[in-house]
């Protein structure tokens, strides 16, 4: 199949692991992804504070350019994919709202009907191309590595759409099927405080503790995401934690992209590994490495 | 928590009769809001929500609070700004009202009256991120954060450094914006949806009791809308 790519703004640079990942690991299972030309920034979750007509019109100009590909979107970050998804129900609900923002569109030379499907990597992975159909392309067993399977809460919320909203079992199913050990992680669509990291930092920073703690108290090796903002909190501000709260936490956080490219035996240099902020411990490195022995 | 004073039961004063209609036409653009009406107090909401503990007022209490024609109140809370979307009470509400997005209304309704905030830092950064997307058309997160500290507390910039060096080191840090090509294109579709957004808003609020007393509730059409 082919994909209109949505990789967003975060995925452009500073989360460049994911995105490399998601290519590599769509490549290798044959799946074909064109970038959307000159896509714009979905709006995330702040524009919609400000002005909900601007902020879908925004939003729908990524829809209006996949439409004209021909193609339904593939967007691997949780914050894009929920705020396209969330554009294409209120246009598609309220027709007053999809002729303002045909409109506005219209002042760009394009136009939208509504038919797009805006899609996550994980939902295409496991309902379209299958578990048994990616499980034959594993090339390495995870060797019971234990992963605390962390989906956030912009994918499965706010409506039903891929997978269940309280207890989601995908990433898990996935993980079990190469090998690895989902651990139990009940937090696994509990809330990272995604900007609140900037606008309430103590709010945030007891938010991602008690996700490590969580994961770290099952046993977990490493914790395993869908969406940057997770990644970076949980990542890149874990210093930051464990000097707040004196704890030690030195949890690896990866993207399921980056683990499952590993398990497809793809080499690690193409999944950007290398952009991980805390080192990923022996057992990954070993898996990962593997290929070149 | 303050409370506005009426003199009467059943009237509300002059501001709490604007903010209610301009919180109302926001409710209305969301699919299937008038379930709000549906509220039974149950505190679902609050239970669900995994900051509710530093919010000043629950988001129970704000329903309850703007069906007891006490707006004002909600606009000068924290609260809303703490909420980070991430939809668990919405998901629970055994209502089906959109709590999530009656709170992102609320806020609408917070910058279109331009209320002080106890959270003032949460509209700065929104503001800049909406001038950041329209400088480039993507999001520059290096000069979002950057000029957000410059306006909220500049110390805290420096506490970046070691991060910066980190993303540099791993290939991470775009050092400068980049603007999209047909950006001229997307400010057009921006300033035009500005303007039909500026014509849903009635120059002058026209006061009818009926429509802004406790009875205001009752305007809003019932399940008239598809929602899932």
């Amino acid at each position: 199949m082919k994909y209109a790519y949505y990789p967003g703004c975060s995925l452009e640079k500073t989360q460049r692991g994911y995105d490399e990942s998601v290519r590599e690991v769509f490549k290798a299972l044959d799946q074909e992804l064109i970038e959307i030309d000159d896509w714009n920034c979905c709006g995330a979750t702040m524009y919609m504070s400000v002005k909900e007509t601007v902020s879908l019109a925004v939003s729908a100009r990524n829809l209006a350019l996949a439409e004209r590909m021909g193609l339904d979107i593939l967007a691997p970050c949780s914050s894009c994919f929920t705020t396209l998804s969330k554009t294409n129900r209120i246009l598609n609900q309220i027709p007053e709202m999809h002729r303002d923002v045909n409109e506005a569109l219209a002042e760009g030379g394009l136009s939208y009907s509504g038919k797009v499907r805006v899609r996550h990597p994980l939902d295409i992975l496991m309902n379209d191309i299958g578990l048994e159909t990616v499980r034959a392309k594993f090339k390495r067993n995870l060797n019971g590595l234990k992963i605390a399977p962390y989906y956030g809460c912009q994918i499965v919320r706010p409506d039903k759409t891929f997978d269940d909203r309280e207890n989601p079992m995908l990433l898990d199913r996935l993980f079990r099927a190469c090998g690895g050990e989902p651990v139990y992680f009940p937090m696994k669509v509990r809330c990272c405080g995604g900007m609140l990291m900037t606008t309430f930092e103590e709010t945030a920073l007891k938010l991602n503790k008690e996700l490590l703690e969580c994961a770290m108290d099952n046993g977990a090796d490493v914790m395993v995401t869908t969406c940057p903002l997770c990644h970076f909190n949980l990542e890149a501000y874990q210093g930051k934690i464990n000097n707040f709260y004196k704890t030690k936490f030195n949890v690896p956080v990866m993207y399921f992209t980056q683990l499952l490219g590993i398990a497809l035996g793809l080499p690690a240099k193409g999944l950007g590994l290398d952009s991980s902020f805390i080192p990923l411990g022996e057992k990954i490195n070993s898996l990962a490495e593997a290929h070149y022995a | 928590m303050e409370h506005a004073t009426h003199q009467l039961p059943g009237l509300m004063t002059r501001t709490e009769a604007d903010l209610r209609q301009i919180f109302l036409r926001q409710v209305e653009a969301i699919p299937a809001g008038e379930r709000i009406k549906r509220c039974i107090q149950c505190g679902t909401c609050t239970g669900s929500c995994p900051v509710s503990y530093a919010m000043d007022i629950s988001p129970r209490q704000l329903i309850a609070l703007f069906r007891a024609g006490e707006l004002e109140t909600v606009m000068k809370s924290r609260s809303i700004w703490i909420c980070a979307s991430c939809y668990a009470c919405t998901t629970r509400c055994p209502s089906g009202i959109k709590i999530t997005d009656v709170i992102y209304a609320l806020k609408r309704t917070v910058m279109e009256k331009g209320y002080e905030s106890k959270a003032p830092q949460v509209q700065v950064l929104a503001r800049l991120f909406v001038d950041n997307l329209m400088s480039y058309g993507r999001l520059h997160e290096g000069t979002l954060i950057r000029k957000y500290y410059m306006k909220t507390g500049i110390f805290k910039l420096f506490g970046f450094v070691p991060l910066v060096i980190k993303m540099f080191e791993t290939k991470r840090l775009a050092l400068f914006p980049k603007k999209i090509k047909e950006h001229k294109s997307l400010s057009r579709i921006i300033k035009k949806a500005q303007e039909i957004e500026m014509r849903h808003v009635p120059e002058k609020l026209e006061y009818s009791p009926e429509f802004v007393g406790y009875r205001g509730l009752g305007e809003m059409k019932l399940e008239s809308r598809k929602g899932e």
